[in-house]
């Protein structure tokens, strides 16, 4: 920066800036505002991370408890109990006798997954087929039941231990939570951004300066990008070192994914902020457009539970697509080329919106 | 004298939707230097006018130019030499004065430096303070800085003191004066007829989006037909016709209001003794006398019938 004078206003001193001095401002001046804006550290930060603490703990793959039976107190329990304390299984079993009635009972509460009745030298096994548990527990008691009896296995069998990271609820959840982060803080942060400046009239303000309109928008870009990288250092970050999950692709690939999808969000953003005159429309339409994709895009759990007809549908959604290659890289490995048609469908989303926004857009 | 013209517009119309028309045939010169008034009641127009000639809105028909310029040829160079105040404007709340001042400089290929405008807009105590926290003066103060860190040859500011108190609002004055001394040039809107008299070299009084006088503001008071006012009152009074007041020497205009009769005169000392003669003869009693000068709001009344503010 130099100054110089002029000869109009002789007196004043003058600052000359350069072509990019409106943008670095606008850039620096959005930063400062989302930083100390206290909720939005929260939103786009803290809560997806919350999310993942809490649900990564809820569905924490843990080893099924002992399985629970009660045998009921007539002729032929004592035998039954003598026998399944005998069995190797024993550890695995927690084996209670209480009389006839108030077992029935404790099982019908489910209190107990068994029920056993000891009757004329047969065993009958009280069960539910509705509860996974109860049948594990019938299968698992009569094959104690068995050995413990001395029948011996037809078949020669051994068992390994298999429990490593990449097949967790967790490891499914956190790109997922990746997915969902980035396009809130897409519509949000451009969307809510931008209706709040036009209901303030300060989009009015702006544009009655010389400001370029497109470093405005490239202003709001950048920092979407600059919070888009510290997004999913965050949570990946959190996954890795909370959860020990794996990230088997290369971050060059993962970063430039996420770039594509918040370009594609931040279009959205835009598209649904063009026209919007309120806040309260912004948000109405905001989460119209976002809770399709917060059901049907495999955030929480896979979209295949969905009927096979809609599934075809549920791939176009842009979220769908987002969460599928993150997931891929992620946790596969896969190499980009092999998500050409997800990334695909993300960007026809973001230019077909960008299109759309900038043709429509209006600054007053 | 040979005066630049600063601004410039001709047969400015502006229809609404088809339908509401906003301004119908507005002419406006401006001339350099100048702190120009656009007077009149809400809805006269005023603001529409504004944003037309800030290049805001389009006009519907008519032609502008703002230093010779047009806003279809030449609009990236009129912005480096146009400085605007909104009538509402709410700057981000969380950035303080000097970052908000640094942002909008920033838009200017030349601009002031921050410390002087905040010195001269008295904003430097609060330069570091979010502008969310700002009193009402304050943030008119900060509006109109954002308009001078460009350093511009034309101030527009649209209802400038509006809802200020009267300490802030003399501030305003006093920084749209400087500007003015310092060589440049204003177009000002306000419903305020003290503002526009103190403020202003030249008013044109808008309503229905037109203008419906134009001048000096002691042109514009003259024409009314006296530069004094008598108002007064009776007791109990009986029907008096305003003949009876029009006949009184040197009256050029008898008006009523809810019981208050204004006489416009031009020489007081002649029409009030003749006035109290004739109420005393005919024994009325006076409740209410008073004299003062000619102001604009009377001009208002006088071209309308309707006072500038009515609420």
């Amino acid at each position: 920066m130099k100054q110089q004078s002029l000869e109009v206003l002789a007196e004043r001193k003058i600052i000359v800036h350069g072509r990019w001095t409106g943008y670095r401002r606008l850039l620096a001046a959005r930063l400062k505002e989302l930083i100390r804006e206290p909720e939005v550290i929260f939103w786009l930060f803290m809560f997806p991370i919350l999310l993942a603490m809490g649900l990564g703990v809820a569905f924490r793959n843990k080893p099924p408890s002992a399985v629970r039976v009660v045998i009921a107190r007539q002729a032929g329990a004592e035998r039954v109990g003598e026998l399944l304390r005998r069995t190797p299984d024993m550890p695995a079993l927690k084996v209670e006798v209480q009389p006839p009635a108030q077992a029935a009972l404790n099982f019908r509460l489910g209190k107990f997954d068994l029920e056993l009745l000891p009757q004329d030298g047969v065993v009958e096994y009280v069960y539910d087929p509705a509860r996974p548990e109860s049948v594990l527990a019938r299968s698992l008691t009569d094959h104690a039941l068995q050995a413990a009896a001395g029948s011996k296995p037809a078949v020669d069998t051994r068992a390994r231990v298999n429990s490593e990271p990449g097949s967790r609820y967790i490891d499914f959840l956190i790109p997922g939570l990746l997915g969902m982060n980035l396009m809130g803080s897409g519509m949000w942060g451009i969307g809510f951004a931008l209706v709040e400046m036009r209901q303030r009239k300060l989009l009015k303000r702006y544009v009655a300066t010389p400001m370029r309109r497109t470093d405005f928008l490239l202003a709001l870009g950048s920092s979407r990008l600059i919070l888009m990288v510290t997004e999913v250092g965050l949570m990946l970050g959190f996954g890795v070192f909370a959860f020990h999950m794996r990230v088997v692709g290369s971050w060059a690939a993962i970063v430039l994914v996420s770039c594509l999808g918040a370009f594609c969000f931040a279009a959205l953003g835009l598209l649904t902020a063009c026209r919007t005159q309120k806040i309260e429309t912004a948000s109405g339409i905001s989460n119209m457009v976002m809770m399709p994709m917060w059901i049907f895009s495999g955030i929480f759990f896979s979209y295949d539970r969905f009927p096979a007809v809609v599934i075809p549908l549920i791939k176009l959604l842009p979220l769908t697509a987002l969460n599928d290659a993150l997931r891929a890289i992620i946790l596969e490995g896969s190499p980009l080329v092999s998500q050409a048609a997800p990334l695909a469908v993300v960007c026809i989303w973001g230019v077909i919106s960008f299109c759309f926004a900038v043709r429509f857009f209006r600054w007053t | 004298m040979y005066r630049q013209v600063a601004i410039r517009c001709e047969g400015l119309r502006k229809t609404y939707e088809g339908k509401v028309e906003a301004v119908r045939g507005l002419d406006l010169t401006i001339y350099a230097g100048q702190c120009y008034g656009l007077l009149g009641p809400n809805g006269a127009g005023k603001t529409t006018t504004i944003e037309i000639l800030e290049g805001l809105l389009e006009a519907s028909s008519g032609k502008v130019e703002i230093l010779g310029r047009t806003w279809r040829e030449h609009a990236a160079e009129l912005r480096e030499l146009i400085g605007v105040s909104l009538q509402e404007t709410r700057l981000a709340e969380k950035l303080s004065v000097r970052e908000t001042l640094e942002l909008f400089g920033g838009f200017y290929r030349n601009a002031r430096p921050v410390d002087d405008v905040l010195e001269e807009l008295a904003l430097t105590e609060k330069a570091d303070a979010w502008t969310g926290k700002l009193s009402g003066g304050q943030k008119q103060r900060l509006a109109i800085a954002t308009a001078l860190v460009g350093n511009p040859r034309i101030l527009f500011l649209d209802e400038p003191t509006t809802g200020l108190d009267p300490q802030s609002r003399r501030q305003v004055w006093e920084i749209v004066r400087r500007f003015q001394t310092e060589g440049g040039t204003v177009l000002l809107t306000t419903h305020y007829m003290d503002e526009a008299e103190r403020l202003c070299d030249y008013i044109s009084i808008v309503d229905h989006g037109r203008v419906i006088a134009a001048g000096t503001p002691p042109e514009l008071i003259s024409g009314v037909g006296g530069h004094h006012k008598v108002e007064f009152a009776l007791m109990k009074e009986a029907v008096v016709s305003d003949e009876v007041w029009r006949g009184l020497p040197g009256v050029g205009g008898v008006q009523s209001d809810d019981g208050v009769r204004t006489l416009t005169v031009e020489e007081p000392h002649r029409t009030i003794p003749a006035l109290l003669a004739v109420v005393e003869q005919n024994g009325w009693n006076l409740s209410q006398l008073t004299t003062r000068q000619s102001s604009l709001e009377d001009v208002f009344v006088h071209l309308t019938g309707r006072h500038l503010r009515e609420d």
